[in-house]
């Protein structure tokens, strides 16, 4: 058998159903692993007497009156972006330094309630922007992949450290957030699972906000099924975000096994790009292969204004943040440096408190809301937003599900593209497009590169059908066959 | 549209974040490359397009008006970086 | 009647527009749970929604939406079935999301209007140009210490209506009526308790002058949150006077946010920085655009109480009060009720004389509400029943008013008590009419030679003999027949 820590959430909870081993030396194991992975900078704050306490009132639970349910006593870790009760958050930035939330995210309470047990909290790009894991105030995380030449690569971004959790197999499943591919992108760098649901499927509440109408809460894991089964229990209506959709949750778990006969899967031709890898294109190719091979139809669809995506995230994204960000003023929690008046205070506090690329987004979303400019920028990319959100829906008529790469590229070096802002953003030129339109999308590990670094391919459906998604993410996953190993735990990669 | 360095220093006094006089040219020229890129956003045609706003379709749920919250400073203070019994503070603000 | 400033130039007007912050009478906040109530300790009254620690989002307040959409109705005013809530950006310490949730673009209550009665009987249409609501702020105290503002963020998040008129205001007392008038329609609806000492209701005064005859408008100064109608009127005056004084010096008005000081009787400029405003409005996206439905809003119309203007004409048309009578009874909607109560039973004329007057004039002097008046409807009701039907005469229902106003007294026992029936008996009547007669030979005689004049001093006489209890009527018809007969 396989070290407890390297079990899936599917393994875990029928390795606790048949009482071979008990939730504390699940704990344990993925304590003593995280300990043991502390050079890959994965957390912020580990959380040990957390663990074991909920841990063992796991296995109190189990003995009395049975598990409630698949996460009960499964060890996960949470993105440090999920305001957790007790515990130190810090979005990876100086500016909430000290700062203890009074209060538990809906998610992180969803995931309580269900049984699972927190080892600690992840480290991410600074307020969560990023695609490297680069610019949070707690130090890059690194990759367990490395480069062809043992170099250290990135995890992408800005759910770096969750990710990296998962590939090193600290733990089985982990919380993340994805606002332009947060998720999805680190996911395929990693090669694991990640999936961003549709916008208004997990509640915001308790989430550090980055960019309101674009922020959604997903799991990592190793599995689909495990992704299934950790978002099934994320997921939920609450009547603490207006944005929360007031849905039921349907049974995701049983939805992986759904086979994908009959299945319409468009491939939306725009999704290449110049210089883009290859192999890149080589993969995707595959992924319709193996799909069709199951019995899906394929079929090639138009996204027209793909390409317009990314601008105009980058200025919905940097205008949101911009006042999401206001309330960092070092009166109420966190980093004050003081000043003679209240605004060099302010402004000693922000300029001091937020790093490179949170000032850069911050003085961006700024300028494009501010007078004489809001109509040509925000309300322009608002209605590209609605443009692209058109393109899928016209899609969608003719499909069910778009089958995409998730990322241009593999794992790069730590510290490259760091020079480069418009470089960095294109790592998310594929995912961007789901979350403008606010659509439930999926990365899974597909393949490798010519380095041997993972590829992920990405699945994204309709609003509210994350169930068709995950059953083309299950048909890929078993073509594909994902058993590559970073070097880390002594694979090739 | 190019920003100089009279509107790095507008805006970051707008988002309040102390940017030293040196800097403002280099920060207009990073925030300018950002500026020149997605201004290809022009090409695109929008006429008779709404601006997206809101979860489509979904209807804003409204609360009760019944007190469910406050009566806890400690909730609310216990991380305040200067606080003075119940109270938060700020540097001294002339009127 | 206009108002007009005489400069040295010539003759100038005041071009006045308000804006005023009336807060929605709810339990809890605008978009958290936290309550609203007045007066409670410092940051006792604070969810973590109102202090913006990260990841909170806003709920709205049904009831909140409720009374804004009243309140538009009451106005007479369009009702916007979807309306926007935005955020306006800026810095400062009593705001601690960094910006106020505001309507901008898309309020939910577009035009209407309200009209005014002026002291000299006629009235005036003020527009209205929207109403949206809003966050209150919380409160900065400046004096504590040296070094230091302390927040209290008890108010933050508290829902406000801004009301905002069209630059239809000519006058001081236009301006005082309608404060006065919005603040009547507002508690009939129940939508704001109108306490502007509280801080429920406050104004910002937009104010411009230019010569009488002169189109368009001049630059305008905003004198911010003035918190009483004497304040609001004060405040134009020495605005317009200031002005007016600029311009015939050849001076600029600069387009600015003022400060009134009752105390020195001046308004000043608030310190305006650098770039100040740019509030970089946008839509909230942790909100959705705010659909209203027709049923929704004919439900709540179906609700409106009968409002001061309607209850007014029905007291001129289907009562015959005059126009000023009628117009100070439904100022406020307990006296209203309280007219309609002592109306009832009586004939409304009378009623309203006896509201208005006896009881209006005692509460003013006492510096009592209605509500603690120490006389009851009923009670007064009673007392008018009895002159009604000849217990008492007019004369005596004044004093037994006065032990009323002094005991709260029930005045049917009160005339019991201190025997002030009318004498109605027509045998004691005639003997204190021959009594008088008897030691009055004088004047009786001259009664009998034809000097009427003399019947009314008799008649005096008759009254004080009987402590004013008899019916001077049947006193006067007794005499004549006696002496004229």
């Amino acid at each position: 058998m396989s070290k407890l820590n390297e079990l899936t959430i599917a393994q875990a909870a029928d390795g606790l159903d048949k009482g071979e081993f008990s939730a504390v030396d699940l704990a344990e194991a993925s304590l003593a692993a995280a300990e043991a992975a502390k050079g890959l900078n994965a957390f912020i704050t580990l959380t040990p007497e957390v663990a074991r306490d909920r841990a063992a009132a796991s296995d109190a639970r189990r003995a009395k009156n049975g598990a409630l349910g698949p996460l009960d006593g499964v060890p996960v870790a949470v993105k440090d972006l999920f305001c957790t009760e007790g515990v130190p958050t810090t979005a990876a930035s100086h500016i909430l330094d000290g700062f203890t939330p009074t209060y538990e995210s809906t998610v992180g309470r969803n995931l309580i309630d269900a049984g699972a047990v927190m080892i600690g909290k992840t480290n991410l790009d600074e307020f969560a922007m990023g695609s490297s894991n680069m610019t949070s105030y707690y130090g890059p995380v690194k990759n367990p992949w490395t480069g062809p030449g043992g170099e250290d690569l990135v995890p992408g971004g800005s759910s770096g450290g969750s990710a990296t959790a998962v590939a090193a197999r600290i733990c089985a499943g982990s919380l993340g957030t994805d606002t332009g591919g947060s998720i999805r992108q680190p996911a395929s760098l990693c090669g694991i699972v990640g999936m961003k649901p549709t916008y208004g499927r997990c509640s915001r509440w308790g989430i550090v906000a980055f960019a309101s109408s674009l922020d959604q809460a997903g799991p990592f894991a190793r599995t689909v099924e495990d992704a299934a089964i950790l978002l099934g229990a994320m997921a939920g209506h609450d009547p603490k975000d207006s944005t929360s959709a007031p849905h039921d949750v349907p049974d995701f778990r049983a939805a992986v096994q759904g086979g994908v006969k009959g299945l319409k899967v468009g491939i939306p031709r725009e999704y290449t790009m110049d210089g883009m890898p290859a192999e890149i294109q080589t993969l995707w190719d595959r992924g319709a292969d193996w799909l069709k091979s199951q019995g899906a139809e394929i079929k090639e669809v138009s996204l027209p204004h793909t390409k317009y995506a990314l601008p105009a995230y980058y200025i919905v994204a940097p205008a949101e943040a911009s006042s999401n960000l206001a309330r960092y003023d070092g009166v109420r929690y966190g980093l004050r440096v003081d000043g003679d008046t209240l605004d060099d205070m302010y402004a000693n506090t922000r300029g001091e408190g937020f790093g490179a690329e949170v000032r850069r987004r911050v003085l961006i979303g700024t300028y494009v809301l501010s007078a004489g400019y809001y109509d040509a920028y925000y309300v322009k990319a608002q209605k590209v937003r609605t443009r692209i959100l058109e393109d899928f829906t016209k899609a969608f008529d003719d499909v069910d599900v778009l089958l995409t790469p998730t990322a241009p590229n593999a794992a790069f070096a730590i510290g490259a593209k760091m020079d480069d802002p418009i470089a960095m953003y294109l790592n998310d030129v594929f995912t961007v497009p789901a979350n403008l339109a606010g659509l439930p999308g999926i990365s899974v590990p597909a393949g490798l590169d010519k380095d041997g670094l993972p590829l992920g391919l990405q699945l994204v459906g309709r609003p509210f059908d994350e169930e068709t998604v995950l059953r083309a993410a299950q048909a890929i996953e078993d073509a594909a066959g994902f058993d590559a190993l970073p070097k880390y735990l002594g694979g090739q990669g | 549209m190019s920003l100089d360095k009279n509107d790095v220093r507008r805006v970051a006094f707008l988002a309040r974040i102390k940017v030293d006089e040196a800097d403002l040219e280099p920060v207009a020229q990073d925030l300018n490359n950002i500026i020149g890129w997605v201004e290809q956003l022009a090409e695109v045609d929008t006429d008779g397009v709404e601006p997206m706003t809101g979860a489509a379709g979904m209807v804003m749920t409204r609360r009760d008006d019944v007190v469910t919250d406050g009566g806890d400073p400690e909730k609310v203070l216990s991380n305040a970086p200067d606080r003075v019994g119940d109270f938060y503070t700020v540097p001294k603000v002339v009127e | 009647m206009s108002y007009i400033i005489q400069g040295d130039t010539g003759d100038w007007e005041v071009i006045v527009g308000l804006e005023v912050h009336a807060q929605v009478s709810s339990q809890a906040k605008l978009f958290s749970g936290s309550p609203t109530a007045f007066g409670a300790g410092p940051n006792s009254q604070v969810s973590l929604i109102d202090a913006a620690m990260p990841g909170m989002l806003p709920v709205i307040n049904g009831y909140c939406i409720e009374q804004a959409v009243k309140t538009g109705l009451g106005l007479n005013a369009k009702i916007n079935k979807t309306s926007v809530f935005e955020r306006k950006n800026y810095f400062y310490a009593d705001l601690p999301q960094g910006y106020q949730i505001s309507q901008y673009l898309h309020p939910v209550v577009g035009e209407g209007i309200v009209t005014v009665d002026l002291a000299d009987g006629t009235t005036r249409d003020i527009g209205v140009e929207r109403l949206h609501m809003e966050q209150d702020a919380g409160k900065s105290m400046h004096d504590q210490d040296p070094k230091r503002s302390f927040i209290d963020l008890n108010r933050a998040g508290v829902c406000l209506m801004e009301i905002v008129t069209k630059p239809d205001i000519r006058s001081p007392e236009e301006a005082g009526a309608f404060v006065r008038k919005l603040r009547s329609i507002l508690r009939y609806l129940g939508t704001c308790d109108g306490n502007m000492e509280q801080g429920s209701m406050r104004a910002d005064v937009n104010v411009s002058v230019r010569k009488v005859g002169e189109e368009g408008y001049r630059t305008r100064a905003e004198i911010k949150n003035v918190n009483s109608v004497r304040f609001i009127m004060q405040a134009i005056e020495i605005e317009a006077e200031r002005q007016v004084d600029i311009h015939e010096s050849g001076g600029e008005i600069v387009q600015e946010t003022r400060l009134m000081d009752p105390v020195k009787g001046e308004t000043r400029s608030m310190r305006a920085k650098e770039f100040a405003h740019d509030y970089r409005y946008f839509p909230d996206p942790d909100l959705l655009p705010l659909e209203l439905t027709d049923a929704f809003i004919e439900g709540l119309r179906k609700t409106l109480p009968e409002l001061p203007d309607a209850k007014k004409q029905r007291f001129m048309d289907d009562m015959g009060l005059s126009a000023k009578d009628a117009s100070a009874l439904v100022a406020d909607r307990e006296s209203a009720e309280y007219f309609e109560a002592v109306a009832a039973a009586s004939d409304p004329k009378k009623a309203a004389n006896w509201v208005t007057n006896d009881l209006f004039g005692a509460l003013n002097k006492a510096g009592l509400a209605i509500a603690d008046s120490p006389i009851s409807a009923a009670h007064l009701s009673k007392l008018l029943g009895l002159m009604d039907d000849g217990t008492i005469s007019g004369k005596i229902a004044k004093d037994v008013f006065e032990i009323m106003w002094e005991t709260s007294g029930d005045p049917e026992q009160i005339v019991e008590d201190k025997g002030l029936k009318q004498i109605t008996d027509t045998g004691a009547i005639e003997a204190a009419v021959d009594a008088a007669i008897a030691s009055n030979p004088e004047q009786a005689d001259e009664i009998r030679q034809g000097n009427d004049k003399a019947i009314g001093w008799f008649v005096g006489q008759i009254m004080k003999a009987t402590q004013g209890k008899a019916n001077p009527q049947q006193v006067n018809q007794l005499l004549r027949e006696k002496l004229k007969g």
